[in-house]
């Protein structure tokens, strides 16, 4: 890749998930690209926004990144190593997950210190003393009293549960954190806050983010770069200026007008993009997205775009490809 | 740590019961469970103390005092449940033959559990061959009648305590392979599953400390299910003669040898049908209790 830079501290070279889908009993299995080709450059200190529909691989990525799941190709680097050559040990230690849903995240047997303090005792790090000392730190930092250490997460709130997810995942002070939606299960008032938590342990501690969202406002407040998945691919990447002042690629526009505005009386915008979500298993041919394209022309059809640099970074789109047959049709 | 602010919103409702002393409240308020509860620790109590209870070695024959009958039916305090056809008295031989009941259903229900809960588990976690491979067994296992097994096995080994004991221990873990598996598959979808791997947890880990509390609940209810299973089977096996052996007191044996004097003495197998029929109640009251209490829809 020529756009490695050195101080990529998370970096995705050509990443792709294949699962086989079985369809019926005696159905053959039939693949599933969940994530196709996905290349991506975190630099240290950044915060990635990961944006698209349900379904468009955004949750496996973050599952591949998080060691869970194995990529079929492609290489994922943390710090220019390798993850499968990682143990998973190692990898827990830079790399920790903030998960969408606080309700599911946290383990509702245990108590909140036993929560926090696992990542310490999994690792083996000091005795029950030190754990406590650290949990109280973590639980400050956060903003939660140190006395919930003994309560039990069906004792707390939405808002109060995802800073306990918070916590957990600071713990071990890691150097990257995989933040999987982690507003969209709360309340709109708990989510400025969770928010503006992140933003600040993010200057506190030089953290790098990756934040998963499908809400493009939410990305806006705190990301500095956007990736836009479309169907296991990154169309688009650009600064967060960049893409939200001139997006490239239509399906980003299209994104772009779906925000809810607050002015009242607007109603909820028409995204234009007509069609429901293609199926997985059934991509369109030719570029994924032109069934539901407003410019998309024949060679959209049949022919996939390429990746083409932009001042901002990266787009697939015939549009915006000088060298495309779309612009001169006699080399087609 | 400062000063805490009582007005702070994210202090505010920390306040709720814990999720034990809310158990504890549902626990205590379910009449079903209570009672189920109360009985089974009274005939546990029985069985444990029968020495100290029995008012007459279960063992010692009397032909003199043969099938004499129980208090109500004009007999005399001596023998307050009556004798039986060797003179032994009745009651010593109810309260010895909890003790068979109980630990054929205790260690029963311990053995297939570990069994089941094993393959149930292993299942549901790893998906895979390993569902393929288990959900075969217990399809195969689903295919074999019970009693016709047991009697097959017994048969050739012979009845004794022992032999009951690990036959239906070894037959018995269906149940548990089945619920196992599918709450496992439930709970291994959880989001705090994959936290604690990508905390990396060893997968022993993962299993014991993060899937196994959020199933023992079920768990709990499929040991006493099997309880009562296990016991009703020893009584149907002992019926048959090829349970526990005599002169061992067993309540199945017990109505296996009063069914000759049926139509002119029925107490003979009233009496241990009746403790039967009432431990056997007792744990079902309570396994459908603790399903009561621990289903998730009850919790607010």
């Amino acid at each position: 890749m020529s756009n490695a830079s050195a101080s990529a501290v998370l970096e995705l070279r050509g990443v792709t998930k294949t699962y086989h889908v079985k369809q019926g009993l005696f159905g053959t299995a039939r693949p599933l690209t969940a994530v196709n080709d996905v290349s991506l450059s975190l630099p240290r200190g950044e915060v990635l926004g990961l944006v698209g529909e349900s379904g468009c691989g955004k949750s496996t990525l973050a599952k591949i990144l998080l060691g869970l799941e194995a990529p079929t190709a492609g290489q994922v680097l943390v710090d220019g190593e390798e993850i499968g050559a990682q143990d998973r040990m190692t990898l827990a230690r830079r790399i920790q997950p903030i998960f969408q849903d606080p309700y599911s995240s946290l383990n509702p047997r245990k108590s909140i210190f036993d929560i926090v303090s696992l990542p310490l005792r999994v690792h083996g790090i000091g005795d029950r003393a030190h754990w406590e000392k650290e949990v109280r730190s973590i639980l400050d930092i956060v903003g939660l009293p140190a006395r919930v250490m003994n309560t039990f997460p069906s004792q707390m709130s939405g808002g109060q549960r995802q800073r306990v997810a918070i916590a957990r995942a600071l713990i071990m002070k890691p150097e990257i954190v995989i933040c999987d939606e982690p507003t969209s299960a709360l309340d709109v008032s708990v989510q400025s806050q969770i928010l503006n938590l992140l933003g600040d342990l993010r200057s506190e501690f030089g953290l790098t983010y990756l934040f998963i969202s499908h809400d493009l406002a939410v990305v806006e407040h705190l990301a500095t770069r956007v990736a836009v998945m479309y169907l296991g691919r990154i169309v688009e990447e650009a600064g967060v200026a960049g893409l939200f002042d001139e997006a490239a690629h239509p399906y980003t526009q299209a994104l772009l007008k779906s925000v809810l505005t607050p002015e009242p009386g607007l109603g909820v915008p028409d995204t234009q993009l007509g069609m429901a979500y293609p199926n997985p298993i059934d991509p369109p041919s030719g570029c994924h997205f032109h069934p539901r394209c407003p410019m998309a022309t024949e060679l959209c059809k049949t022919t996939a775009p390429r990746p083409v640099e932009t001042p901002g970074g990266r787009v697939e789109c015939h549009l915006h490809d000088p060298q495309s047959p779309m612009h001169n049709p006699k080399a087609a | 740590m400062t000063q805490l602010d009582t007005q702070d919103p994210i202090l505010a409702e920390i306040t709720g019961p814990t999720p034990g002393q809310m158990l504890r409240k549902r626990v205590f308020g379910h009449q079903g469970l209570m009672i189920g509860l109360v009985v089974l620790v009274i005939l546990t109590l029985v069985a444990i103390f029968a020495p100290l209870l029995a008012p007459h070695d279960p063992y010692a024959q009397s032909l003199m005092t043969r099938m004499e009958p129980p208090v109500f039916l004009g007999g005399d305090w001596e023998h307050p449940l009556g004798t039986d056809h060797l003179g032994r008295d009745y009651l010593s031989r109810l309260i010895y033959g909890a003790r068979v009941s109980l630990m054929i259903g205790v260690i029963a229900a311990l053995i297939s559990g570990v069994i089941g809960t094993a393959m149930g588990v292993a299942a549901g976690y790893f998906g895979g061959r390993v569902d393929m491979v288990v959900t075969f067994l217990i399809n195969v296992r689903l295919a074999m009648p019970v009693v016709l097994v047991a009697l097959a096995v017994v048969a050739i080994l012979g009845g004794s305590l022992q032999v009951v004991i690990v036959v239906l221990g070894l037959l018995l873990w269906d149940r548990f392979a089945v619920v196992m598996r599918a709450s496992t598959l439930q709970v291994r979808g959880r989001e705090y599953v994959a936290a604690a791997r990508a905390i990396g947890a060893s997968t022993p880990r993962v299993i014991l400390s993060e899937i196994m509390p959020n199933i023992a609940n079920n768990l709990i209810v499929v040991v006493t299910l099997e309880m009562a299973h296990a016991i009703l089977l020893e009584a149907a096996l002992s019926f048959l003669g090829l349970g526990v052996q005599p002169p061992t007191p067993s309540w199945g044996l017990m109505v296996s040898e009063g069914k000759n004097m049926m139509l002119f003495e029925p107490w003979m197998v009233l009496i241990p049908g009746a403790v039967l029929f009432v431990l056997v109640l007792a744990i079902n009251l309570m396994g459908d209790g603790l399903r009561d209490v621990t289903a998730p829809e009850n919790r607010s």
